[in-house]
């Protein structure tokens, strides 16, 4: 039997490879979140249906193929490989099962700065979320990060560079932020939207429009964006003149929710007012780079979720509907469930609670669901 | 008149609490109740599943502080 790790389980997704994955969760939790790829084929049988024999799926498994078994945490997964093993099968299972697949993050460069430097994009295949860092000069800035703040101290120290400025877009309803405890890990300034964090029992140096943070001494910029929408305070960046941060405001293939800190109905003008016409006056040369995905079609060849503003003002229909009636509809009607525990997961960004991390996994459980398409 | 089991389950990580209880259900009539207490978060909805799944009964359900206690009737 092998023992599988979600990076290799992330490679081969992005690698758009043959995998088949026997998930031994109940049904619920499959249909609520299971791994996802172009090539990922599944069969759900619970754990305890397989207890005395596995005859009867038998026929549905590969048998050239390696199986990979998957389950809440490893401790079933394992149980059932070992009875597939006894039966002849290639097997493996997935180490530390869906709870270490949502916390994988798979950095992938996006690319080289102008005036040097590097900017990375942390893809949490799992969760669909996905953080920044922008290198230059010695220097390091970490846009929207995960709680897994060990993978940005690690990768800024490997590198060599020391963490400056930690920002987040908005906040977050649908996974909990690192950006503080890194901040007080590394001395370096937590920047959040004021509009957003109104009730935060912590300091923060307050991120409006238009103000400049500076990353190394070659000069890349950060330039803030109001754009509200999301939340009230939900302000994107451009870095570089070149690549847009849109947070949860616009994605490839959708457009953020309004309605997960407070009425839908209040903030749809202001998402169309963003998305309609403050990104409008933007160079259209810009790289999207948002906080999330919702579905694996949104990643490219290489891993990365980014694409050109003017291809998504031609093909995202989120940003097509010239009638705001039917817009408001989209936004406010028929959305889909709001992520798990996220007003928790509000009153954490807010440093408001402060459960363990045992609780605050079990928090983050399911999809993020922050889009609507 | 039906008998209840008593199952400690508690400190046993996933599979293993619905191992036992599978097992114990093996030696139970129809009607008879199976008490199991469990510490194991996933181990609540797995539980549910596995009683539904099995055509068995959850007839009572409690938490107290980090312990979760079920009585499940064998269907």
């Amino acid at each position: 039997m092998r023992t599988v790790q979600s990076s290799e389980v992330a490679k081969r997704v992005i690698a758009k490879e043959s995998l088949f994955i026997l998930d031994v969760r109940n049904e619920g939790a499959f249909e609520d979140w299971k791994i996802e790829g172009e090539q990922v084929r599944h069969l759900n049988v619970p754990y305890f249906d397989l207890l005395d024999g596995i005859e009867e799926i038998e026929d549905q498994l590969p048998k050239d193929e390696e199986i990979l078994v998957v389950c809440a945490k490893e401790g079933s997964s394992i149980m059932v490989a070992e009875i597939l093993e006894e039966a002849g099968f290639p097997v493996g299972y997935l180490s530390g099962g869906m709870k270490a697949w949502s916390e994988y993050l798979e950095p992938v460069k996006i690319a080289d700065l102008k005036s040097g430097g590097e900017l990375y994009q942390f893809v949490r295949l799992g969760k669909g979320c996905l953080s920044y860092m922008v290198m230059s000069g010695g220097e390091a800035a970490i846009i929207d990060a995960t709680r897994m703040t060990d993978v940005y101290l690690d990768f800024a120290a490997q590198r060599g560079v020391k963490i400056t400025n930690v920002l987040d877009t908005h906040l977050h309803a649908d996974h909990i932020s690192g950006g503080r405890q890194i901040a007080i890990a590394t001395g370096a300034t937590y920047w959040l939207p004021p509009k957003d964090a109104e009730e935060a029992v912590f300091e923060y140096a307050a991120l409006e429009g238009d103000t400049f943070i500076q990353i190394g001494d070659t000069k890349i910029d950060i330039q803030a964006l109001y754009s509200p929408g999301h939340t009230i305070g939900s302000t994107s960046f451009i870095v570089d003149d070149s690549y847009l941060m849109t947070g949860d405001i616009l994605f490839i293939d959708s457009i953020g929710r309004p309605d997960l800190a407070g009425l839908a109905e209040d903030w749809v003008g202001d998402l169309r007012e963003s998305l309609y016409s403050r990104y409008k006056k933007l160079s259209e040369d810009l790289i999207v780079l948002p906080a999330h995905f919702m579905i694996i079609d949104e990643l490219n060849e290489d891993g990365s979720v980014a694409e050109k503003l003017s291809v998504l003002y031609e093909k995202n229909h989120g940003l097509n509907i010239q009638d705001e009636k039917e817009f408001r509809e989209l936004v406010t009607d028929n959305l889909p469930p709001q992520p798990n525990a996220y007003q928790e997961i509000r009153q954490m960004n807010m440093g408001k609670i402060e459960p363990d991390e045992e609780t605050q996994r079990e928090m983050e459980i399911g999809p993020n669901r922050c889009a609507v398409r | 008149m039906s008998t209840t089991t008593f199952l400690d389950a508690k400190g046993l990580a996933c599979p293993m609490p619905i191992v036992r209880a599978k097992k114990a259900m093996k030696d139970l009539q129809a009607g008879d109740i199976l008490e199991i207490h469990t510490t194991d978060k996933g181990s609540v909805s797995d539980l549910t599943a596995w009683a539904a799944s099995g055509n068995h009964e959850i007839k009572d359900q409690q938490q107290e502080s980090d312990v979760f206690k079920f009585w499940i009737q064998k269907g």
